[in-house]
């Protein structure tokens, strides 16, 4: 067929209107990015590109800006959320696909996938009133117990255990992030040929070494995709963690810390910011998260299209 | 321990550690959702939905500015966002069907899909609110269609191409224009699939906060006006849990229930359809 039909006229009228409708996607990425350029242009005049990223300053009052706080508090916060939530997410994969009886795979795959639909307002109501509590009461003493007296291990956890800080932000974020790499990873699981696995079991592997040796390596590019695209997720959650980060703008060592990422500093300041410069390197803040997310997702989508031809062949 | 003993012995253990990392994940929807659903019943009451707020800090008064202004937003973001959508992925599954335009554009689409919300927000600000020089409710419900649109977009283009291609072929064999072949004979294919999408894509942005905070705003009062600013359930929970009065942390968690329950029916009853209409 062709792009673009010629042959009747309200054929051709249809066919435009769906192209520009479709184009519409490419420029909403253009625009935000030209945009965002244009909004930081003062920022970027003064800070320049490498003196932004590697600033921790973040003080308003001085008028002088630096990422690096924000990035910081992002990539750790992100970082920290990928090690609690991939274990338990490719466990459930494992569940789903090898253990789970038939008529449990369906509900629990759904509500694993419910998880990703509560809206993430509703984990930062429930973060700030009913999980920060408990970490401050709970989690945070005893892991400050059991850390005690192991050197590097205990720098994590110095401080008062206040609920508001990089660990419990960082507990909400991997539950958000679980049933992305969940649901992926099922997906990916079950494309395993059965054959090759049935060859193991024929030769005596157990289910767990079929898991391991077979099911696992034959479906690593769409696991690791899953990964990538949770990561992606992670960098911009903003609302679930809006409340229970704190939003200080220091480099910190240890989890029990107020931190601020790119998210919580633009939610907190943006309605507030009463300067030009400041609103500029707000934006400036911005074009930094959706290059950071832009490509993020962008590797994830490379890898689940590799992924995708390799299982189709 | 013999070599098979430890073989045996790890796979158990694996196996009762992908089983806890399941009963982790039931864990926390349902310690979630039951705290939502104690916090909220608690809170429900009828002046929730007929009264504005009262002036801070004193007690009572309810949200029906904050419902009123969520509907409003979301159904233009909906108006806006779907006819835009469906028509993209139309021209992905047909007019380009195949082509290199359709792949990069499917492409851009999903990584569109998770793009942060808060960035859009960001996005809108600079090019309406600034220009217009105050916060709108139109703002807000454009910020969420340009969230919906590659969601919608990219379900219809999915859905149209599970068409088989043999019906277009009868109907162009009677000498039906290609435009119209979509609207008579695709698109009623496809329908349901379709109306999924949409009703999924309403799910993800009727939850969406970040993007709202610049663009809607907020407003105390009861306003209709899409012209100016807007109060909405989601900005309005981000703005009550923050302050410092015991009532408006309990109209929040209210407020809370209602949207959670608002968008698991959506998102429930979008996965129903699909089982129902494609695997049974």
């Amino acid at each position: 067929m062709a792009i673009l039909s010629k042959k009747n006229p309200i054929d051709l009228l249809f066919s435009v209107i769906t192209a520009i409708a479709s184009f519409s996607v490419i420029i909403f990425i253009i625009g935000i990015l030209f945009v965002l350029i244009k909004e930081s242009s003062l920022s970027i005049g003064k800070f320049g590109i490498i003196k932004f990223l590697t600033s921790t300053d973040w003080d308003p009052v001085k008028e002088s800006f630096g990422a690096l706080t924000n990035i910081y508090g992002t990539l750790l916060t992100t970082f920290l959320s990928l090690i609690i939530a991939i274990p338990v997410a490719i466990g459930i994969a494992i569940f789903i696909t090898e253990i789970s009886p038939n008529f449990l795979k369906g509900p629990i795959g759904i509500a694993i996938e419910l998880l990703a639909a509560i809206p993430s307002i509703i984990y930062g109501m429930w973060g700030l009133f009913t999980l920060s509590p408990v970490m401050s009461n709970h989690v945070e003493p005893f892991l400050k117990k059991i850390t005690a007296g192991i050197p590097f291990v205990e720098i994590l956890f110095r401080g008062t255990p206040m609920g508001i800080d990089i660990l419990t932000a960082s507990v909400i974020l991997s539950i958000m992030i679980i049933p992305f790499t969940a649901s992926i990873s099922r997906d990916s699981f079950n494309l395993t040929p059965s054959v090759v696995k049935e060859s193991a079991y024929a030769i005596g592997a157990t289910k767990w070494e079929v898991i391991k040796n077979i099911v696992i390596p034959y479906s690593k590019l769409g696991v690791f995709g899953g990964i990538v695209l949770s990561l992606g997720r992670a960098l911009g959650e903003t609302m679930a963690i809006a409340f229970v980060l704190g939003n200080n703008h220091r480099i910190t060592t240890s989890l029990l810390d107020a931190a601020a990422t790119i998210t919580v500093t633009l939610a907190n300041e943006f309605a507030e910011a009463d300067k030009d410069i400041y609103l500029s390197s707000l934006f400036y803040l911005a074009l930094v998260l959706f290059v950071m997310s832009f490509i993020t997702l962008a590797i994830a989508k490379f890898f689940l299209l590799k992924a995708e031809r390799k299982y189709s062949r | 321990m013999t070599r098979e003993q430890l073989r045996k012995t790890e796979g158990v253990i694996a196996m009762s550690l992908s089983t806890l990392a399941a009963l982790i994940g039931l864990f926390w929807l349902v310690f979630i959702l039951g705290d939502v659903l104690v916090h909220g019943i608690k809170a429900l009451n009828l002046s929730l939905f007929i009264n504005d707020p009262a002036p801070a800090g004193v007690e009572g008064g309810g949200l029906r500015n904050a419902f009123i202004g969520q509907l409003m937003i979301t159904i233009f973001a909906t108006l806006i966002g779907v006819p835009v959508g469906v028509l993209g992925g139309t021209f992905l599954a047909e007019y380009a069907r195949g082509r290199k335009i359709a792949r990069i554009i499917s492409v851009l689409s999903d990584i569109m899909v998770s793009v942060p919300s808060i960035v859009i927000g960001t996005f809108i600000y600079a090019i309406l609110v600034r220009q217009i020089g105050h916060f709108s409710g139109w703002a807000g419900a454009i910020a969420l269609s340009i969230i919906m649109i590659p969601v919608v977009l990219r379900t219809t283009e999915d859905m149209l191409t599970l068409v088989p291609w043999t019906l277009r072929e009868a109907a162009f064999a009677l000498g039906a224009p290609y435009y119209k072949v979509i609207i008579q004979i695709v698109y009623r294919g496809a329908a349901t699939g379709i109306l999924t999408g949409i009703l999924l894509s309403i799910a993800r942005v009727a939850g969406e906060t970040a993007p709202l905070l610049f663009t809607s705003f907020n407003n105390s009062f009861f306003s209709t006006n899409m012209n100016g600013p807007i109060s909405s359930l989601t900005v309005t929970i981000f703005q009550y849990a923050m302050g410092p009065y015991d009532d408006w942390h309990a109209q929040a968690w209210a407020a809370s229930l209602m949207i959670t329950i608002f968008i698991l029916f959506l998102t429930l009853l979008g996965r129903f359809i699909i089982k129902w209409r494609y695997k049974g």
